[in-house]
């Protein structure tokens, strides 16, 4: 059992824990992330470390509301407990003196994304960040974000706040007027970090994206995270979760994460219906938790 | 022939003996049990037990427990179950093999003991497997008795991954009187037992009953640790404190084929078509929330002979799969899986095409596997394995229409623990290298054993390994000699 000390949504659907997991809060490195499961019946998700306490001996995690597993996790609060929480998990971001890095966070990307950032500050880096949302309620970490940045851009798919844009507009520009980047990491949505990967690709700019796919177990052995970079099968558990953007074959990695699109979708929705007319999350599930 | 041996419980000559048939074991009817979960294997009563112990010759040089990786002594425990003491039985057993439930339905007891039981030159073996469970089924029933206490050491011991060769590792240690503390990766206790082979030739049931067990001896065990991440052995051995550490970590990255089309949707590796169903209880959606393709009415192959590639592909038949197919490279006489797992899956209508390998999986335009296009093959010269070597037919590519194949063919040594360990030595394959007597790695405290050292073999072995660990760590722990 690992205990949430703390719990606090940041923005409509996205919450932010603190638990108590010593172990892991001691080993934590930039890049790594936990495997939790919340209950018996539960399924197992993997979620990034977004920072760690190794003397409280706590963990921070931000986690967005998207199927069932996350809506739950989502409804726990401070002196609740999760089942069970492995790591640290996959292989740390490399940390290096580059120069100049840009890093690009797409809603919860924004959070899995914040630990290499300030690690690569720590490094002597120059970092810029840019920070994408669909509107101005989804930013997340805003403050967190511009303390380890040297400059910090924001743009609102709707306008909302800051400039109306994508992420990739401002790289765009910031590749337009000449600065000279040494690296650029995206973590976010698919589609941006696709999208991002095909602006840098033609300057030759060393690009690093975490991946997203199911994973099971975490350390190797089910072969469920397999990605394709550069026509090859690797684990994103073990040889990732960051790989070089440009290598990357994301229409598989599209195509893999919709293997259980409809089992998920009667999960939340029987999971919803349910909260709907009983309330209590723990109803909901079965044995309650 | 000898005569019957002096103070034997059975009254029988040798020649009456090898009169009574080999008692068959009471099973679910084929068209059953392909539709549930339930154990195939329902067991012996009483009186089968009995009837079958009967048979035995009770032979002067018992060859059945020489040819036993852990030295189980048949004889002794047949005729106390001739005499009617079934515990007694259990506790003659547990001399050398403290999870006698697993074995007696694991076991390749062709290979080992009823492979070479002196009944089996003129007529069937003794069903050593069958009794070695049933007496062990029996114990459990009645409920372990509790182990004398014995004093403590004052020493530690960690024991990494919870398998078979971990379990008896940890169960041999305590009753010597050392603290012992497992730690697992995984959120459930047992290995391969619970995240691999199937409810319906193993329950978890019985596992988890193993493990209470240990618990009561005094064992602690600790999970969702993954030794090389969470903590490293040098760790274990410095601030917390370990005398020693024993490393059975198993087996467990699953190898690809390589060809074309593996990451489309429908394509499993062994390992997490089985873990969903096994660990993740998959085959409970929705009352457990992790997925599985639905494969009612679906035709699912597997690649592979072995033991992994039966219980893919008899779970697949109780999920609802239409067809079922077996497509293994070799011929019917090289398949690694247990005897008993073929037979039983060829009467739930399985169908197996030997001689026969994917060359490339086909999809659709959504990147669903749509069907794989296989080659046939015909045996050529002896390989390095002593076995003759596949070879395909020109010309004899064919497609075989599926919407899940499930790749299993064999695993490779998990790495974690050896990148993060300095000083321990590996092989070129990766293995870690551990004496064969002893199971001393290259780092003083560290002993390894299991599918960890050997690459993928058995569970008897696992723990045969396990035993020669543990008795080699006491002997460490208490001379203190390298
Ligand atoms: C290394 C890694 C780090 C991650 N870090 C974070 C994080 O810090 N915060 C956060 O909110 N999310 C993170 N995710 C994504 C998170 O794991 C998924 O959102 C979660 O598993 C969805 O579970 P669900 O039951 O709520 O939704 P589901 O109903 O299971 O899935 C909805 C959709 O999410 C995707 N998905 C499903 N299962 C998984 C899975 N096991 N892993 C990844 N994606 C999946 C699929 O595209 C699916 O269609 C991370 C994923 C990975 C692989
Ligand atoms: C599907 C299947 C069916 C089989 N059927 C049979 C059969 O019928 N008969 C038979 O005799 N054999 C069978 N086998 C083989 C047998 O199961 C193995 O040989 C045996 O389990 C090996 O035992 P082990 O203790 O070495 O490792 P495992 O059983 O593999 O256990 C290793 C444990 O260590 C854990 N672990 C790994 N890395 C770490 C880490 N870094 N930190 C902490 N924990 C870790 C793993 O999670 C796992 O729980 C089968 C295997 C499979 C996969
Ligand atoms: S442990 Fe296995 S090989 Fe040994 S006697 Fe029992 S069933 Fe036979
Ligand atoms: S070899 Fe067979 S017949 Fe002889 S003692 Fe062993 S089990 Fe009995
Ligand atoms: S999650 Fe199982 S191998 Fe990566």
């Amino acid at each position: 059992m690992f205990k949430i000390l703390e719990a606090k949504f940041l923005a409509p659907g996205i919450k932010r824990f603190v638990l108590e997991a010593p172990r892991i809060a001691r080993k934590q490195k930039p890049g790594q992330f936990v495997i939790l499961r919340i209950y018996e019946e539960g399924e197992r998700i993997p979620v990034t470390i977004e920072n760690s306490d190794p003397e409280r001996g706590t963990l921070n995690i931000v986690v967005q509301s998207i199927g069932k597993t996350t809506h739950l996790l989502n409804s726990l609060n401070a002196g609740d407990s999760i089942l069970d929480v492995v790591g640290p998990l996959g292989k740390p971001s490399e940390i290096e003196k580059f120069g100049t890095v840009v890093v690009v966070g797409g809603g919860v990307g924004t959070a899995m994304a914040y630990p290499t950032a300030a690690a690569l500050k720590r490094a002597g880096n120059r970092v810029i960040s840019i920070v994408g949302a669909r509107n101005k309620e989804l930013v997340i970490l805003e403050r967190e974000m511009r303390e380890v940045s040297d400059e910090l851009l924001i743009t609102t798919d709707d306008g909302s706040y800051v400039e109306k844009g994508f992420v990739t507009d401002k790289l765009r520009q910031l590749m337009q007027n000449g600065t000279k980047i040494d690296l650029v990491l995206a973590v976010g949505p698919i589609v941006m970090m696709k999208a991002v990967s095909e602006m840098t690709r033609k300057d030759g700019i060393r690009t690093m994206v975490s991946l997203n796919p199911i994973m099971i177990d975490g350390t190797g052995m089910c072969g469920g995270c397999r990605v394709l970079i550069d026509g090859k099968s690797e684990f994103a558990c073990v040889d990732g979760p960051e790989f070089d953007a440009h290598k990357v074959n994301f229409e598989v990695l599209v195509q893999r994460n919709s293997m259980y699109r409809d089992a998920e979708q009667k999960s939340l929705t029987d999971f919803k219906e349910c909260q709907h007319a009983a309330q209590p999350a723990e109803a909901c599930v079965p044995g309650g938790r | 022939m000898s005569s019957t041996a002096q103070n034997s419980p059975n009254p029988l000559p040798l020649r009456d003996r090898m009169k009574i048939p080999r008692q068959p074991m009471p099973e679910q009817a084929p068209e059953v049990r392909a539709h549930n979960y339930a154990e195939v294997n329902l067991g012996y009563s009483p009186e089968l037990a009995k009837q079958e112990a009967l048979r035995c010759l009770e032979c002067e040089k018992a060859t059945c427990s020489q040819n036993c990786p852990v030295g189980v002594d048949v004889k002794s425990f047949v005729e106390l179950i001739v005499a009617g003491d079934f515990l007694a039985a259990a506790a003659k057993i547990r001399e050398d093999n403290v999870l006698p439930a697993i074995t007696g339905r694991v076991c390749p007891q062709e290979d080992h003991c009823e492979g070479n039981c002196k009944l089996g030159r003129k007529v069937k073996p003794l069903g050593v497997g069958y009794l070695e469970r049933f007496v062990a089924d029996y114990e459990q029933r009645m409920g372990f008795h509790a182990m004398p206490k014995v004093a403590p050491t004052g020493k530690k011991v960690a024991v990494v991954g919870s398998g078979p060769s971990g379990l008896t590792v940890a169960g041999d240690l305590i009753q010597k009187g050392h603290k012992v503390r497992v730690f697992e990766a995984l959120h459930e206790l047992g290995g391969v037992l619970v995240y691999g082979i199937p409810e319906f030739r193993l329950p978890k049931q019985i596992i988890r009953e193993q493990v209470d067990y240990m618990r009561k001896m005094g064992v602690e065990f600790e999970t969702d640790v993954v030794v090389g991440r969470t903590v490293t052995i040098d760790e274990l051995m410095g601030e917390e404190g370990y005398d020693a550490v024993y490393i059975g970590t198993g087996a467990g990255l699953p190898q690809f084929m390589g060809i074309p089309g593996e990451h489309f949707n429908g394509v499993y590796s062994a390992n997490e078509f089985l873990t969903r169903i096994n660990l993740m209880k998959a085959y409970k959606f929705p009352d457990y929330d992790e997925p599985m393709l639905d494969l009612h009415g679906k035709d699912v192959a597997v690649i592979g002979g072995g033991n992994t590639a039966l219980d893919a592909i008899r779970s697949a038949l109780r999920l609802g799969a239409r067809k079922a197919y077996v497509l293994y490279r070799r011929s019917e006489a090289e398949m690694p899986a247990r005897a008993e797992e073929a037979h039983h899956a060829r009467q739930e209508g399985i169908e197996f095409h030997m001689l026969t390998a994917p060359v490339e999986f086909i999809a659709n335009e959504k990147g669903w596997l749509t069907a794989a296009r296989c080659v046939r093959m015909e045996l050529g010269e002896p390989d390095a394995s002593g076995r003759r070597k596949p070879v395909p037919i020109k010309g004899s590519e064919f497609n075989l229409p599926l919407s899940v194949a499930v790749i299993a063919i064999g695993t490779t040594a998990n790495p974690i623990v050896q990148s993060t360990t300095p000083g321990l030595g590996t092989n070129k394959r990766g293995y870690i290298q551990a004496d064969e007597q002893n199971q001393r790695t290259t780092r003083q405290g560290v002993f390894a054993g299991g599918d960890i050292v050997t690459g993928s073999a058995t569970v008897i072995l696992a723990m045969g390994a396990g035993r020669r660990a543990a008795r080699s760590i006491h002997e460490y722990l208490t001379s203190g000699q390298w």
